[in-house]
């Protein structure tokens, strides 16, 4: 230990003497013994899905609030899902950490555009974000596309913008990213699947 | 009345009998070494449930993190690298309080209701009634306790006696992916370390047992050990855990007399609260104190 | 994984090798301890390091990184010498009987048709001998010198023990050790389960590491069976559905192949992709490949796919070359790729060669990061110091980093390695302006469709003719692609006797109802069924389990058609008795196959018609010689491309098959490939217990748990190299050289690999520049920039690497 206890000892004189009656019964207040409050009591419980590995363990979420119009729901604690025939309740220390992963100070809150040769970055609106996004896209793609190879047969690819795919993503934003792709004539596309 | 509905065992530094009618389940959270792969789950459900975040640390050449016990980290995994049998062993085990029948913390503690132990077993420190003295590091033949810089009181673990008052399993229990902790009634735990051990003779550990050290009446946090002969091949867990001689004098004689003398005192001068602190702990005590200290 | 996580508690031997379930899959693992407790189950573990899971073991077995096949090699030789194979399974249910062309071989290191200019192979010898009936030959007595059993035979002869201890390092008693625990598994009450991930598919020989663990657990007639199978430990919570949605350049939903050069019209392309069956009875399911190819274009087209257009073949794009992720950093460092979108992807971090990586990036003209969090790639053009040594005033790419929403903060479905779907619930809305996928994905779409329809472009007509029914056209729901993806029938399906049993717009009960004549729409015919007319079947939580083997069939739904042990047909004797009556998946019970799972069979196929175990091929019994690899039919023991032996032992003066003599490598790449004179050590990169991949650095809690970038030694190394633990050391390979603080352990085993001492370096993966961690070196700072022959996953597991005190 770092801290002197003989610190403390001197510290603590004066409140020994209250201590002191305290434990002959005088009791000033009533010195209740009770457990922590049990923080779950009223929070809201939502079943989800551990996001790291494959073993994709049930969780449930807590947050708080009760779903009311004005009470903004805040994840405050996850645990595992007992129902759950894979994980019972159970999670590793990653997911046991979730709640530190979901309220991280590194999670992105807004759109922002680093520009070319800036050091910085720049808060921009999601409107002006997507819009600059579309347009490179688009310059892009009108300048690369090829509609036919050089046999004539049609071919409609665009391989001059390239894809990486989360495998944390749901299937369903999963399915839609393929489908948004290969509607832009995307060829160049790979997921975490195989890295 | 909440002091009775949480059925009280025994109270720090009070003299007052604990209600003994009602008869509750004992419990213990029991940690199959053999089973536990040091994932570290329990740490981080630990952290979580408890709303406690220590510092991040630094590597320092080993797996142990953090370090040590303190006042953030209840709990945490010790690893040792040993060879048993000319075959090397990971032994990995979760250091934390060990809930003893018989808490050394708890007699040594002066301040009333700073330590309480209940009637299923856990021993819960009352941070409201800490006055930081220490005198519960001293008591622990653990090692456990630890002192925060912040508020100078003592912490540990809990056994999530917020989450066992509801009905629920220790979060690190609850947690605990290979099943190396399991939580129950302590009958049960004793009863399921039984097969546990006989799987582990099957497999060639036929020094396998149960530790519940009786030194301390026995303990609410128990361990598989498959070199149950040789319990400091943990990281040290001691063979034969007992608590201090000093504590044990202060308590069985010290502390009733200075009590005594103390609330003589008190009535005499009329809750004139005037006296002079040193003069209420045993001198020994404090003296173990300042040699721990040293060390 | 053929089988699922809980089903590990129905095995009788638990391998773990090329993985680390203690660590990688803690909640996949309990089940271990569950096999051990329940069932007196042995757990063995084959490692280069002694790990979480070699600590709970019943037995260790050290081997080098790298060296994989040649261990399993000489497994198969084993079991095949010691007649440790169920005989009447390997004749039932695999090609082991199959004649191979005489003109097939194997000579000089290389199968027969190898092009060395082109590091590739014809495979036209590599092929069944046909009978006059259309059908593959047979030798039911597997005494013909060219069926694959005698093929076989010879091959694996070559792997004896001293060769195979010789070349993997492991002792030669714990070699064999490990072979008779898995040998006692050949009977018909034992079954052992493999348990691999990154540590086999993380090679330039990734592939064949796994396949020839299906071998093994072919000739012990383990597939199939309860506690059996072959399991892949996936990666991310999700990383099998986006598989499954097949988010690769060459694929399309439910591994279906994106049509090419070569495939000018519909036509063509269903002729070509739709597999011929090799044996009379074989079932053959990809015979109903346009059933499911069509059904995905009136998924993706809508009723603009019509007969008339070939359902809109023409305007999927066609492959011309790969695009797998190392070719696509290959094409963006040569300058030709200009954008680019990182959507939950750190590539920085997490593809070989770093250096390449970020000079790649640097070269495109705009980035875009689709996050949560604060990755290291968002940043990669800022300057951390020696972490990240670079000068932004040089870099003109432009990056947005748009702010995701993370799982808890949006519905949808995750599918876990068990191939089972579950439906998760939103808890709260993301921070700040946090927007889920599908909207990200529904705003661009839906402005880049306004911009061509308004300004017209390069070939608007795919973006225009893009079926897009969402009632929020900017933000498709995820019940609405669900069900999208599931199938729906287009117009009114009628059986043979024209009732309808579909009506227009309902959901389709699973893909055996999907049609090729544009009357079906289905998304993914994989996850077929999973939101049918009685609705959302991955949101059941019934965990109820009547059998006790832990199938759960009504919690989620499982793919395909929520079978949850896939082949289980295997685990039936030929006449249709379980081979182990005590673990009863399936059974034919005289008119029909039923029991504890959903048949993978026809459910009426008498045991007498003879349809084959394995439905999804054309032979219909698993392959043991398997033209499709790309390096050759039976797998070969090749040096990883950084070796620490300079040599292949199998073939010592052949220097043209050191390694994968198929692998692709690009030029610059080998020319970086360190030698072990200046590098002598073997390097192998992991993860922890405590951490997941690049992304629990930014949580505390594992931050705190595991905090600091570190290497792994042994005590032997560290003596020689004067490095104590808790040193700062520096670790360097051909490529570029990370900082790390030491860990000094009796974990990291010594090896003697043919004749000399080979150390090991364990460099775990984690760490970066942004995060809750300490800020430290990114790992594949290291890793040599080649991958797998078949699947292109980078040799992140094996390669050369000195080190010192920093």
């Amino acid at each position: 230990m770092n801290v002197s206890r003989r610190g403390f000892f001197k510290i603590c004189g004066a409140g020994m003497t209250g201590s002191s009656l305290v434990a002959m019964g005088f009791t000033p207040t009533a010195a209740l013994a009770e457990v922590r409050q049990y923080k779950l009591a009223h929070a809201t419980e939502t079943r989800s899905i551990c996001p790291y590995c494959s073993v994709s363990c049930g969780t449930l979420i807590y947050s708080m609030g009760d779903k009311s119009k004005n009470a903004k729901a805040r994840i405050f604690h996850i645990e595992g899902d007992p129902d759950n025939p894979v994980n019972r309740g159970s999670l590793c220390p990653k997911g046991a950490g979730l709640l530190d992963m979901v309220q991280s100070p590194l999670r992105l809150t807004h759109p922002e555009v680093r520009e070319p040769g800036s050091t910085e970055w720049k808060r921009i609106s999601w409107d002006e974000a997507f819009d600059r996004i579309a347009k490179h896209m688009k310059a892009d793609r009108d300048a690369n596309f090829v509609e036919k190879n050089e046999a004539g047969l049609t071919v409609n690819r665009w391989n001059t913008f390239g894809f990486l795919a989360s495998s944390a993503a749901s299937n369903e934003p999963g399915y839609l990213t393929h489908k948004v792709l290969r509607g832009l004539g995307a060829v160049a596309f790979d997921t975490q699947a195989r890295i | 009345m909440a002091l009775q509905s949480l059925d009280i065992a025994r109270r720090s530094a009070t003299t007052t009998e604990a209600p003994q009618v009602r008869e509750t389940t004992e419990v213990a959270k029991l940690i199959d070494v053999s089973a536990c792969i040091g994932c570290k789950a329990c740490q981080a459900a630990c952290m979580e449930w408890n709303d406690i975040r220590p510092e991040v640390g630094n590597n320092v050449g080993i797996y142990d993190n953090p370090q040590d016990l303190d006042d953030k980290t209840w709990t945490l995994m010790r690893f040792s690298e040993v060879e048993e049998n000319g075959k090397l062993e990971w032994l990995i085990r979760k250091d934390g309080c060990m809930h003893c029948a018989d808490p050394g913390c708890l007699k040594a503690c002066p301040s009333p209701g700073a330590i309480i132990q209940y009637s299923n077993g856990i021993v819960d420190f009352h941070q409201e009634n800490c006055i930081g003295c220490g005198y519960c590091i001293t008591g622990c033949p653990f090692d456990v306790p630890r002192i925060s810089k912040a508020d100078s009181k003592a912490y540990k673990c809990s056994l999530c006696s917020d989450r066992v008052a509801v009905g629920q399993a220790p979060a690190c229990a609850k947690a605990c992916p290979t099943g190396a902790i399991k939580f129950g009634a302590k009958e049960d735990m004793v009863h399921y370390a039984e097969g546990r051990i006989e799987d582990l003779k099957e497999r060639g550990y036929q020094n396998a047992g149960l530790y519940d050290p009786q030194g301390v009446g026995g303990t609410h946090v128990m361990y598989v050990l498959q070199h149950a002969d040789k319990p400091t091949l943990y990281a040290g867990l001691p063979e034969d855990p007992q608590i201090s001689p000093t504590v044990a004098l202060w308590k069985g004689v010290a502390k009733p007399l200075a009590l005594l003398a103390l609330g003589a005192t008190a009535v005499g001068s009329l809750f004139h609260y005037v006296m002079k602190g040193p003069n209420e702990v045993s001198k020994e005590l404090e003296e173990e104190v300042e040699r721990e200290d040293a060390k | 994984m053929t089988n699922h996580w809980v089903d590990i508690k129905n095995a009788d031997l638990v391998l773990i090798m090329g993985g680390n379930a203690a660590e990688a899959h803690i909640c996949g693992f309990k089940w271990v301890q569950e096999a051990k407790q329940g069932r007196k189950a042995k757990l063995v573990v084959v490692d280069p390091r002694f790990t979480r899971s070699a600590a709970v073991s019943d037995y260790y077995a050290p081997i080098r990184a790298g060296s994989d096949i040649a261990f399993l090699s000489g497994i198969i030789n084993y079991l095949l010498t010691n007649d440790k194979i169920q005989h009447e399974y390997v004749k039932a249910h695999t090609n082991a009987s199959f004649l191979i062309d005489p003109a097939f071989g194997f000579e000089n290191g290389v199968f027969t048709g190898y092009n060395p200019e082109k590091r590739s192979y014809d495979k036209s010898s590599w092929r069944y001998q046909m009978g006059e009936d259309g059908y593959a030959k047979v030798d039911p007595t597997l005494q013909d010198p060219n069926c694959v059993f005698q093929l076989m035979k010879k091959h694996f002869a070559r792997y004896d023990a001293d060769t195979v201890s010789s070349i993997t390092g492991t002792p030669k008693d714990a070699l064999l050790k490990v072979c008779e625990m898995v040998g006692e598994c050949s009977t018909t009450n034992r079954t052992m389960t493999i348990l691999y991930a990154l540590g086999w598919t993380q090679h330039s020989v990734g592939s064949q590491n796994i396949r020839t663990m299906a071998m093994i657990q072919l000739l012990l007639g383990n597939m199939g069976m309860a506690g059996g199978g072959i399991n892949a430990l996936r990666g991310h919570a999700n990383v099998q559905g986006i598989t499954d949605m097949c988010l690769f350049g060459a694929s399309l939903p439910g591994y279906m192949h994106e049509p090419t050069d070569a495939e000018p019209d519909l036509a063509t392309f269903i002729e070509k992709r739709t597999p011929k069956p090799l044996r009379p009875a074989s079932m053959n399911y990809w015979s109903n490949y346009s059933k499911f190819f069509v059904s995905l274009m009136k998924a993706f087209y809508g009723p603009n796919a019509t007969a008339e257009n070939q359902f809109g073949f023409d305007w999927l794009p066609k492959q011309d070359t790969a695009y797998d992720t190392l070719a696509m950093f290959e094409r963006m460092h040569q300058g030709r790729m200009n954008g680019f979108v990182c959507q939950g992807f750190n590539p920085l971090a997490s593809v070989a060669h770093k250096d390449k990586v970020s000079a790649a990036l640097a070269k495109l003209k705009y980035l875009v990061v689709i996050d949560p969090l604060a990755t290291d790639t968002s940043e990669f053009w800022k300057n951390y110091g020696e972490f990240n040594n670079v000068d932004p005033k040089q870099i003109q790419t432009e990056v947005f980093r748009l702010p995701a929403a993370l799982f808890a903060e949006h519905e949808g479905s995750f599918t876990n390695s068990g191939r089972v779907i579950m439906w998760h619930w939103k808890a709260a809305d993301g921070p700040g302006e946090t927007r889920e996928d599908t909207e990200i994905l529904g705003q661009l779409f839906t402005r880049l469709r306004a911009m061509y329809a308004k300004d017209g472009g390069a070939n608007p007509e795919p973006i225009l003719k893009l079926h897009w029914p969402y009632r929020i056209p900017t933000h498709p729901s995820s019940q609405e692609l669900a069900r999208e993806i599931s199938g729906y029938a287009v117009t009114d399906l009628a059986d043979a006797s024209g009732n309808v049993t579909v009506k227009a717009g309902e959901q389709v009960a699973g893909f055996a109802v999907l049609r090729n004549d544009g009357s079906t729409a289905c998304g993914n015919w994989l996850y077929s069924g999973m939101w049918s007319q009685a609705g959302n079947l991955t949101a059941r939580r019934d965990n109820s389990d009547p059998s006790g083997l832990g199938q759960t069939l009504n919690w989620g739904f499982a793919w395909p058609a929520n079978r949850r042990i896939l082949y289980n047909r295997a685990s039936c004797d030929p006449s249709g008795k379980p081979w182990d009556p005590s673990r009863n998946v399936i059974s034919w019970n005289g008119k029909a196959w039923g029991g504890n799972d959903i048949p993978d069979m026809r459910p009426n196929a008498a045991p007498d018609e003879g349809v084959g175990a394995f439905i999804m091929t054309g032979e219909g019994v698993a392959r043991l010689f398997a033209p499709a690899m790309a390096e050759g039919p039976f797998p070969e023991h090749y040096e990883p491309f950084e070796t620490p032996l300079g040599k292949n032992p199998m073939h010592p003066d052949l220097p043209a098959v050191t390694s994968n003599p198929a692998a692709r490598v690009y030029k610059g790449d080998m020319e970086l490939f360190g030698k072990a004179d200046e590098f002598p050590y073997v390097a192998t990169t992991y993860r922890l217990a405590e951490h997941f991949h690049f992304w629990s650095k930014t949580s505390k809690i594992n931050a705190i748990l595991q905090p600091e970038h570190f290497v792994e030694i042994s005590e032997e190394l560290a003596a020689e190299k004067g490095i104590r633990k808790g040193d700062m050391v520096k670790v360097s390979s051909n490529r570029g050289q990370i900082k790390a603080v030491a860990v000094v352990t009796k974990r990291i085993p010594v090896l003697t690999v043919d004749g000399r001492k080979v150390h090991t370096v364990g460099i775990p993966l984690h760490y970066g520049f942004k995060g809750e961690t300490k800020p430290g070196y990114i790992t594949n700072t290291l890793t040599p920039f080649v991958g797998d022959a078949n699947s292109q996953t980078p040799e992140y597991k094996a390669f050369l690497v000195d080190i010192e005190k920093a």
